[in-house]
């Protein structure tokens, strides 16, 4: 990672000595600033709070980044992520003074600039979806759901018809689908997946109802594959009253190629940090845009971005469409993060986000035949896949005690992160591979080799991947401990003490 | 393509190896009926282009104004090491440190932040964030119904609509109510949490509270009597939570001090841009009871296999990804790169640079209060407040808009952010930090009395609303 090898580092804390904290950032306070205030509201002493020289904070932090991986680092498969590269001139862009500097109370004749581009994004995610309208101030793809679910119910209560209770989600979902649905209120049903992946259309049948509010699909769904009953899926949620909900997880699969609300769906997010390159931010933070279909948009929470007659642009006002769900955060939205995601939209313009889905899907069913010609791991799911595919370890592990989690460690000693592991939970053993547009074919050759010659050192020197990673900065984490006696904080009177929390 | 590496030499390889002429047969599954016709969107600019349309456009927002907007945003001085380390790769371009060998930068950056912001708060456990102070003071809210198993949460009127309207609308598919605490009217204590109708909305057999939701400090700039209104929610049963300001903590009491069971928060003055309302940092933090009830990602300090330091994910089994339908909260990811702005912020000043920011901005705030009340425009309440105060300006709105043309963000028309109260009508809410000058204040104390004062014969602070 770095000339000399990555460098474990002690905490802030343990770097803290009294007196060395960088002074004059800002100038001194008067001595009496304070004493307005009613002592009793004063903190009695100061928080023991680090005191580092700046020199010192920024080797700790450089540091601190070397033990990391991301995609600039290297190759990052984490299936159901959609790690691409993420474009430097974005970065730039949301760093423009004029952009970082609005405060979101700024008076709408002084942030015409941002209005615009959020006016634009607003269409422009609507185009690529198919939907009617977008609202941008989800946070993230969870809370996007969290949206997208309560406007279900206030649908479903605007036409007086409360009794709709359950949400049906396939059993491959990602976990933050029923998660939401309990958040929402409602009871989530689970559907079986059929043999070839897809939804088991009898199951479904069966659980759909006068009690459904709608149906939450992933599509492409997260075993990598296009469900190929939806025109069917779709025609039944309707003919029952009830509506359909896309994940917008897997949308860099289809773009160009499938617009979900002009193919029936009535509302879906988006994951910006996902299909629209914006950073991944180590976890954060994403943006979570959710698009709908006429009969939804009343109930969009505000405010949404208006243009007026003359050209200007400006918020909704309180209170301006009743309906709406109201807020679901402050304010408008994660601007900087949708910032970059317009330039993103804007610098490849419709052929080039079509382009974008052809090259995923074409590098992901490039390496899955790489790996499906070799037979050391199994592919369950008949091709082509979409942008990503599952392999499993399962015959593997059979053969030679190697699990999948053992595999993927040793993904690590051969300079790649690891693809997404034991999920979705319904295949044994199951690895997610997700390459994106932005990897070269080498890349994805030299993966699947690294990929078959673990299946070999599995059946040769097993205790070899067992025991991995060998060259990472730490080996494997004693996790049961860390949840049993969890250590959250530091502590600097006893640092040998873990916390006593829990 | 445009960020991609293939060729079309690339391509060709790969379709070959696939046994296939055209990427067009990888989308065959696509049902015909369904599949997409052409979108319409501007054609892709070059990167050259691309930056011209984006600095045109940010060219139209004004940055450059007299700006004393606040109201939970605060324009702060970040030093520039805060953003050169947020641009290292390693951290923005990574995920969720699920493989913990390869993430432990992730990861002990984030149990750093957990650990300063457990210094601010004086509460032991501190989520790895949430996405802002609204959704983190609705998670908190919703904390307390799970920990007391009570159905009823009271909200101080002095917390953030904003924060009040996002709470509303993730209690709307629950069975959870709220009710919302009033604010005292007139005398000492005007525009604080009042807390005789606390006391009353407390007393309901029928409906006990599972928390007391109050902000110090308030909406309003103003000092909360905290240690009573906790007093109050304790005796009657209730979970108390603390709403606060990071920067403040510096030289206010923590919420431990005044016995609050969960703080919550808007990180973003904590090294964050306002850039027009996020991406920020939701502050959620407990006491070490409440740990299995708080929503969202922590991260704890173990040992690896060779018994090195090293740090991890933790208590996992309360997640979305485990639990599904039966987690604490569909919270996915966190805002892990604003938590890392937020330390390398704090540490970058450290305590006492902390302090001399809270504390310069009540001392230029005495400054603004002073020049404004001398260009007829007093404070709205009497009480304590800390760098916000709300001021009593006969026809607000309509001299907000007028100062706003003179190049003036006269704070925000309380009018607007709590519309439909009368008290609080006349008001323009109005901050000051260590970024305010000794001009700008000058600039808007002269325009004040200009405005006012272009007003014959009649004194400031006599005009009815509507003279406009």
């Amino acid at each position: 990672m770095s000339v000399t090898g990555p460098k474990l580092q002690p905490t802030l804390f343990e770097l803290s000595g009294p007196g060395r904290a960088a002074g004059r950032r800002i100038p001194q306070p008067p001595a009496d600033a304070l004493d307005r205030l009613p002592a009793d509201a004063l903190r009695a002493t100061l928080p023991a709070l680090p005191e580092i020289d700046e020199a010192s904070l920024v080797r700790h932090y450089v540091n601190l980044s070397q033990l990391n991986w991301g995609v600039d680092t290297g190759f990052y498969p984490l299936g159901s992520c959609t790690m691409k590269y993420n474009p430097k001139v974005n970065e730039w862009a949301a760093r423009l003074p004029g952009f970082a500097g609005l405060h979101p109370f700024a008076p709408d004749e002084t942030a015409q600039g941002t209005l615009e581009l959020l006016w634009e994004l607003e269409r422009d995610l609507a185009e690529i979806s198919g939907m009617d309208a977008v609202t941008l101030q989800p946070a993230a793809g969870a809370q996007g759901e969290l949206t997208g679910i309560l406007l279900v119910r206030a649908y479903h209560r605007a036409r007086g018809d409360p009794e709709r209770t359950e949400i049906l989600i396939p059993d491959s979902a990602h976990g933050t689908n029923p998660a939401t649905a309990s958040m929402a209120g409602f009871r989530t049903v689970n559907i079986s997946s059929a043999p070839d992946g897809g939804v088991d259309l009898e199951a479904f049948r069966a659980a759909l109802g006068p009690r459904t509010a709608a149906i939450m699909i992933t599509n492409p769904s997260t075993l990598g594959l296009f469900e190929r009953h939806i025109v069917e899926l779709l025609e039944m949620v309707h003919a029952a009253g009830a509506l359909a909900y896309m994940d917008g997880a897997n949308l860099n699969a289809i773009l160009g190629r499938f617009r979900p609300g002009a193919a029936g769906f009535d509302v879906m997010h988006f994951n910006v940090h996902k299909t629209f390159a914006t950073p991944h931010g180590g976890g954060g933070p994403g943006a979570g845009p959710v698009g709908v279909r006429r009969p939804l948009v009343p109930f969009l929470p505000a405010p949404l971005v208006l243009r007026e007659p003359d050209g200007t642009f400006r918020l909704e006002r309180p209170g301006e469409r009743p309906s709406s769900i109201g807020r679901m955060r402050g304010h408008v939205g994660n601007v900087g993060i949708l910032v970059r995601a317009w330039a993103y939209i804007r610098a490849h313009g419709a052929d080039g986000l079509r382009e974008v889905s052809d090259d995923a899907v074409l590098a992901a069913n490039y390496l899955r035949g790489r790996l499906e010609a070799d037979g050391a791991f199994e592919i369950p799911f008949a091709g082509p896949c979409a942008h990503e595919f599952i392999a499993s370890g399962a015959g593997l592990k059979r053969a030679t005690g190697v699990r999948t989690l053992d595999v993927a460690k040793r993904l690590i000693d051969k300079g790649y992160h690891p693809p997404t592991i034991y999920f979705p939970h319904t295949v044994d053993e199951a690895m997610l591979i997700e390459p994106t547009e932005t990897e070269r074919l080498e890349t994805l050759d030299a993966f699947a080799d690294a990929l078959l010659e673990i299946a070999r050192e599995a059946h040769e020197t097993p205790e070899l991947v067992t025991s991995a990673p060998h060259s990472a900065p730490v080996r494997r984490l004693d996790e049961a401990t860390a949840a049993r006696q969890p250590n959250l904080r530091w502590l600097p009177a006893d640092p040998a003490e873990p916390s006593r929390a829990g | 393509m445009v960020y991609g590496p293939h060729t079309p030499d690339d391509r060709s390889r790969m379709l070959d190896a696939l046994g296939i002429g055209s990427v067009d047969e990888l989308f065959d599954v696509i049902p015909p009926a369904v599949r997409a016709g052409p979108m319409h969107l501007p054609p892709g600019l070059t990167e050259l282009d691309l930056m011209a349309r984006l600095r045109t456009l940010s060219g139209h927002n004004r940055v450059d104004l007299a700006s004393f907007l606040g109201a939970g945003i605060y324009r702060h001085h970040i030093p520039p090491v805060v953003d050169q380390i947020l641009l290292r790769g390693e951290f923005y371009t990574a995920y969720t440190p699920y493989q913990p060998e390869i993430s432990q930068g992730t990861l002990q950056t984030i149990y750093e932040y957990q650990s300063l912001l457990a210094e601010l708060t004086g509460l032991g456990v501190v989520s790895a964030s949430h996405y802002d102070g609204a959704t983190a003071t609705a998670e908190a809210a919703l904390m307390t119904c799970r920990a007391t198993r009570r159905e009823r949460v009271l909200v101080s009127r002095g917390v953030h609509p904003q924060s009040r309207q996002t709470l509303a609308t993730y209690f709307a598919g629950t069975n959870l109510t709220f009710d919302e605490v009033p604010l005292v009217h007139e005398g000492p204590a005007a525009g604080t949490t009042d807390l005789a109708a606390l006391g009353r909305l407390l007393d309901d057999p029928e409906r006990p509270v599972a928390g007391v939701v109050a902000a110090q400090p308030n909406v309003l700039g103003l000092l909360e009597p905290m240690g009573q209104i906790g007093q109050l929610a304790h005796a009657a049963g209730a979970l108390f939570v603390a709403v606060v300001e990071p920067v403040s903590l510096a030289v206010l009491a923590p919420p431990a001090a005044y016995e609050a069971d969960i703080a919550a928060g808007e990180g973003q003055p904590l090294g964050i841009p306002p850039q027009y309302g996020g991406p920020y940092l939701g502050i959620l933090a407990c006491r070490d009871p409440l740990i299995r009830q708080i929503p969202g990602r922590l991260i704890g300090m173990t040992s690896d296999a060779d018994g090195r330091r090293a740090y991890v994910m933790t208590m996992r089994a309360r997640e979305q990804d485990i639990r599904r339908e039966k987690a604490a909260s569909n919270i996915c990811t966190n805002q892990a790169l604003c938590a890392l702005a937020a330390a390398v912020y704090v540490a970058a000043l450290g305590p006492g640079g902390l302090r001399d920011v809270a504390a310069t901005g009540a001392a230029r705030a005495t400054e603004l209060a002073a020049a404004l009340a001398d260009a007829g425009a007093p404070r709205l309440h009497p009480g304590p407040y800390l760098n916000e105060f709300a001021i009593r300006v006969p026809d607000a709105v309509a001299v907000h808009r007028r100062l706003l043309h003179r190049g003036i963000l006269a704070g925000i028309p309380l009018a607007e952010l709590e519309p439909g109260v009368p008290a609080l009508a006349d008001g323009l809410l109005v901050c000051a930090t260590e970024c305010t000058t000794a001009e700008e204040i000058e600039l808007f104390a002269w325009a004040l009395r200009d405005e006012l004062g272009s007003r014959p014969g009649v004194p400031a602070g006599a005009i009815g609303e509507g003279s406009r």
